[in-house]
């Protein structure tokens, strides 16, 4: 029993029990120790030897940094979950029942994404990420109120479009490997592939990236595939946004990465960087000017994750040590700022009863805990010094100019619309005279806390020997 | 080279791709969901044929799951769910038959313009099944995208995913097949199941705009 095992295996078997334990507090506390382990075992592929892939799973240097990532957010979460269902239980939102479905479906997504992350074949890559997605569109149905179900409806109709382009994809990648490599399961397999792939008609895999790029950029939230996230993120339950945004978004863009380094390896085909740094640039210029128009808080930071997945991915498309190196950490940081953002808002709508912007008022008056939380929490994610993901977008930004200065402008200017969009909003949400919904709230503000102090930590002082890891990986992705 | 086995999985998936077209006209949802049984049929016959020259007997799972699932089960309860909810028989689309035919062909020329043309070094049974697959893909979508009822939707989704099933058991030797087209089966059920436990009626009878407005929690 390895690392790898205990990974897949805790959630696999806490999904079934917490399906059966009748008792909220209970199977939240279950869900909290499950996520806990689950984080334990990540932590243990660190330290402990790699053992060599089989044929379907595969631990590397890429998918420790977001196997990590994936279970200390699932764990934070998991700890705000608790605290945040006792309330939608005492107000009648969710009634025991499906509570017990809603931990169950919790650890039915974790199982997912990690599979995926672990996946050393393409296809069971596919299956793992379509498995994720589903139990969130459960989730985000759970309420079952018109709008929930509209979403999850919409949420659902588009991410199995982007999923049914994906396995096209992934088809015409086994197509493309069937000559070289031979039939059967060796045509899947990452490593095999990467070993081969010079070798690949460079045709059948350009046809292929195309594909996949849609399908799994679906799933990213990448203008103009981006319709289902707002809503997603709006009407599901606060755990839930903040998983999405948080972890389920770079699931899908870790399969394109995969994807992305198979294709730099075959000299033929198409650069698949500047179609990254198109799409990106879009999705940044796109939603930072729909920023100024939500009325929904919910909606409001989802539409800001759409932002931060542009700058990601247009990051990456980028290329070059330096680039993926601010791509990696832009991600680790949004992933941490924005899960904390979810956790204070949750709390807020909680308390206001309302996720309208305009009726949520002057929090740091009434609620001081929350209110300044969410302040930190907004400034680090309009990039301001001198929380981490200010480092990260002056790193992107930096090494554009120096390569492209055009697209710099572009970028920046995206930027600087977003960052006005987010100051405009804090404003009204943190001070003047506090709205209705004044009560106290038992908030568990640890988790929170924990993600915005990472936060700070890394903007302040990176460790040496988290940027030297994340510098390997930068060269692994070319 | 062009011998029985090559003309009779072209036969089949060309007719997939004609009953995609069946599919594209239909404005009643019975009579839908009774094109989407042939759809399923024909799938299923695809299938096995391939199961049968390929000698690969674990696809005859597929063809199995294609022939009691799709072609049976789904369509009975679909049938059912419309009677027991009292949902509009009558389909809405957004466009006339006319263009919207007229962009099928289209899209039928495209994907075989494409596929065929970056396919040149593969097998010949491969290409031309990756090319039907991709017509019936597209088509699948292009029904989606043109009906407003969720059945509509969800039959336009099967559709599609038939394309992907033809895909996966035409690339010679594909690994996972009988996995995905269960995982896919599974995807399916849970729609169907969703569907009926939530009720969502509102969502089949209404194209009312101000409903939508309303979902997205942004009127005024």
């Amino acid at each position: 029993m390895n690392g790898v095992t205990w990974v897949l295996m805790v959630p696999a078997l806490a999904a079934p029990l917490l399906a059966l334990l009748p008792g909220y507090r209970l199977s939240a506390r279950v869900n909290i120790a499950a996520s806990f382990l689950t984080l334990l075992a990540a932590l243990s592929l660190f330290a402990g030897p790699q053992a060599g892939p089989s044929p379907y799973v595969l631990v590397d240097q890429l998918n420790i940094v977001f196997i990590v990532l994936n279970t200390l957010v699932g764990f934070t979460t998991s700890v705000f979950s608790a605290s945040y269902i006792g309330h939608e239980l005492e107000t009648g939102r969710l009634s025991a029942v499906y509570l017990r479905f809603y931990h169950a479906m919790y650890q039915v997504m974790m199982f997912g994404m990690n599979l995926a992350l672990l996946a050393n074949n393409i296809g069971l890559m596919w299956v793992a990420i379509e498995l994720a997605t589903l139990a969130t569109v459960v989730m985000v149905g759970i309420y079952r109120t018109h709008e929930a179900l509209e979403a999850a409806w919409k949420y659902f109709i588009l991410a199995s479009v982007g999923i049914a382009f994906a396995l096209f994809g992934t088809i015409l990648v086994y197509m493309a490997a069937q000559p070289v490599v031979g039939e059967g399961l060796q045509g899947m397999t990452w490593t095999v592939l990467v070993a081969h792939v010079s070798k690949f008609d460079p045709g059948l895999l350009n046809a292929a990236f195309v594909f996949l790029f849609l399908g799994y950029g679906t799933k990213v939230g990448l203008a103009p595939l981006h319709a289902w996230l707002p809503d997603a993120h709006a009407e599901g339950p606060t755990p839930i946004s903040a998983v999405l945004s948080g972890l389920l978004l770079n699931v899908a863009l870790y399969a394109i990465l995969r994807f992305k380094i198979l294709m730099a390896l075959n000299h033929e085909v198409i650069a698949t960087g500047p179609l990254l740094v198109t799409v990106g640039l879009v999705s940044v210029v796109f939603a930072a000017f729909m920023l100024y128009r939500r009325r929904d808080i919910k909606r409001f930071f989802a539409y800001s994750s759409i932002e931060h997945m542009g700058i990601i991915v247009f990051a990456f498309g980028m290329g070059g040590p330096l680039a993926n190196f601010a791509g990696l950490l832009q991600m680790t940081m949004h992933s941490l700022t924005k899960s904390a953002i979810f956790f204070t808002v949750g709390h807020i709508a909680q308390v206001k009863g309302t996720q309208r912007i305009a009726e949520i008022r002057g929090l740091t008056e009434s609620h001081p805990l929350l209110g300044w939380s969410l302040v930190v929490g907004v400034i680090a994610i309009a990039g301001m010094p001198p929380l981490g993901i200010f480092m990260s977008e002056f790193l992107i930004v930096s090494s554009t100019f120096a390569r492209e200065p055009l697209l710099a402008i572009a970028l920046v200017l995206g930027l600087l619309v977003a960052f006005g969009a987010l100051l405009m909003r804090l404003q009204g949400f943190a001070f003047g005279a506090p709205s209705e919904g004044t009560a106290a709230v038992r908030a568990s503000y640890l988790p929170a806390f924990a993600h915005l102090a990472l936060v700070l930590v890394a903007g302040l002082y990176l460790p040496p020997a988290l940027g030297s890891w994340f510098q390997h990986v930068a060269r692994v992705l070319g | 080279m062009h011998g029985l086995n090559f003309d009779v999985a072209h036969l089949l998936a060309g007719s997939l791709v004609l009953v995609s077209f069946m599919l594209l006209y239909q404005d009643r949802l019975y009579s839908l969901l009774n094109i989407f049984a042939v759809h399923a049929l024909v799938l299923s016959l695809s299938v096995a044929w391939q199961a049968h020259i390929q000698d690969a007997p674990h696809l005859y799972i597929t063809a199995a799951i294609a022939l009691v699932f799709k072609a049976i089960v789904i369509p009975v309860a679909l049938h059912r769910m419309i009677v027991q909810l009292g949902i509009h028989r009558e389909i809405e689309t957004v466009a006339g038959i006319g263009p919207v035919m007229l962009v099928g062909i289209g899209l039928v020329g495209l994907s075989l313009a494409v596929m065929l043309h970056i396919t040149a070094g593969a097998n010949l049974i491969a290409r031309e099944d990756l090319a039907f697959a991709l017509s019936v893909l597209l088509l699948g979508l292009l029904i989606m995208v043109t009906r407003r009822n969720a059945v509509g939707q969800v039959v336009g989704f099967m559709s599609l995913e038939n394309g992907l099933v033809l895909a996966a058991t035409g690339a010679k030797g594909m690994p996972l097949v009988v996995e995905i087209s269960v995982a896919f089966s599974i995807l399916i059920a849970f729609i169907v199941i969703g569907i009926f436990l939530f009720r969502i009626r509102e969502r089949f009878d209404t194209v009312d705009i101000h409903a939508l407005d309303r979902a997205r929690g942004e009127q005024r």
